[in-house]
């Protein structure tokens, strides 16, 4: 989603956040992602203005202070910045990729499934199965922090099952346009 | 660095961990492996710190990395990473030799027997932010300044009046906001109005 982003082509504007609708934001935030209310009161505290910045193709990304928190993609699930979710890892379900994966995932690829299910990767447990059109967050092999953020295209379980094509499509990754960009 | 801007967490609330980035290419640590700089964020990190340069790069660590790759798969993966670094750098090279190359035109454009404006194209190939150089043009000379599209679709900063001399000038010293821009690729133009009929 971010591979190509530039903000001086791409963004077609800033606009501060009602309260109304920031209410609905931080409800659907603490809705999706396992967080905590004390937790995301400490990243983006009530009084701060929130501001939407749009961008092509239905993109928003909602910036603190000109930094980016979260974005979405039409009116989908929302989705941290990797750099959030460095800081605080557990916002998203966890999966992981094998160590031959990293240098595609880098490149933007999406995710194969054979990839997550081979030894070095990490699919939870069917007791905790994830269902697809979930964002997850995607580590690497000998790895400490994430590398990536994607959706899941089918449940864990089928991929354990199909173990063929795209598992999780890559939605932001290490080193892409929206890594590169720390203000808006 | 991004921790710079970490909240303050509350009692409950739990606190951001601080990742350390690298200086060179931005990345965690522990990717700069699969960056385009990787020799050069080893030897930055080995300058800075020590123990963190033991803890990802000794030769125990290195073979711990190797985990579940083969012995094959991983010298494919050095080479590739090699490869990429060099193509990187490359690139680098040639963007420069772009930049040194480009030109800046300065151009004085009759718009009315005496009443000229002076359009600047060129100057965004320096790294410079052309809205913000176009407010010091105005403050300058006290006339109207903006950054707008040229029919190629470029940006360029139109001044009102003819101040192609002055600009000159200015680009020379190195005024303000114009700081490193080389003076050699200044091109001065004349453009002149057509007459009707023609």
């Amino acid at each position: 989603m971010f591979k190509k982003f530039s903000p001086s082509t791409d963004v077609s504007g800033q606009t501060s956040v009602k309260t109304s609708v920031q209410r609905s934001i931080r409800s659907g935030i603490l809705s999706q992602w396992s967080i905590d209310q004390d937790t995301l009161e400490s990243i983006w505290p009530k009084k701060e203005p929130l501001i939407l910045v749009k961008c092509r193709e239905h993109i928003s990304i909602y910036t603190l202070h000109g930094e980016p928190l979260f974005f979405q993609h039409f009116d989908g699930p929302f989705y941290p910045t990797l750099r959030m979710v460095h800081k605080y890892p557990f916002l998203l379900p966890m999966v992981r990729v094998d160590r031959g994966a990293i240098r595609f995932l880098l490149a933007g690829a999406h995710m194969m499934c054979p990839g997550l299910t081979s030894k070095g990767g990490y699919l939870p447990p069917p007791d905790k199965e994830i269902k697809a059109g979930t964002p997850v967050a995607i580590f690497a092999e000998g790895k400490e922090h994430a590398v990536g953020l994607g959706i899941t295209k089918m449940d864990t379980e089928e991929m354990r099952r199909v173990n063929k094509n795209t598992g999780i499509e890559t939605v932001t990754y290490l080193g892409d346009d929206l890594w590169a960009l720390q203000k808006l | 660095m991004a921790s710079a801007a970490a909240p303050e967490a509350s009692s409950q609330a739990i606190s951001p961990i601080q990742v350390r980035y690298c200086e060179v290419c931005t990345f965690p640590l522990e990717y700069c492996e699969f960056g385009s700089s990787f020799t050069k964020c080893k030897e930055s990190l080995a300058e800075e710190d020590e123990d963190l340069y033991d803890k990802y790069y000794s030769e125990e660590a290195l073979q711990k990395k190797l985990g579940t790759i083969s012995l094959e798969a991983q010298s494919k993966l050095e080479k590739d990473a090699a490869a990429k670094e060099a193509k990187a750098e490359k690139k680098a090279d040639a963007a420069l030799k772009k930049k040194m190359a480009s030109q800046i035109t300065i151009k004085r454009i009759e718009r009315h027997k005496r009443k000229y404006v002076t359009s600047i194209h060129g100057l965004e190939a320096f790294g410079v932010d052309l809205k913000k150089v176009a407010k010091q043009f105005a403050q300058k000379f006290a006339t109207g300044a903006s950054v707008t599209k040229n029919p190629q679709g470029q940006d360029e900063i139109v001044v009102q009046g003819d101040v192609s001399g002055d600009i000159v000038e200015m680009i020379e010293d190195g005024v303000g906001l114009l700081k490193g821009v080389p003076k050699e690729n200044v091109v001065e133009v004349e453009e002149k109005k057509k007459k009707a009929g023609d």
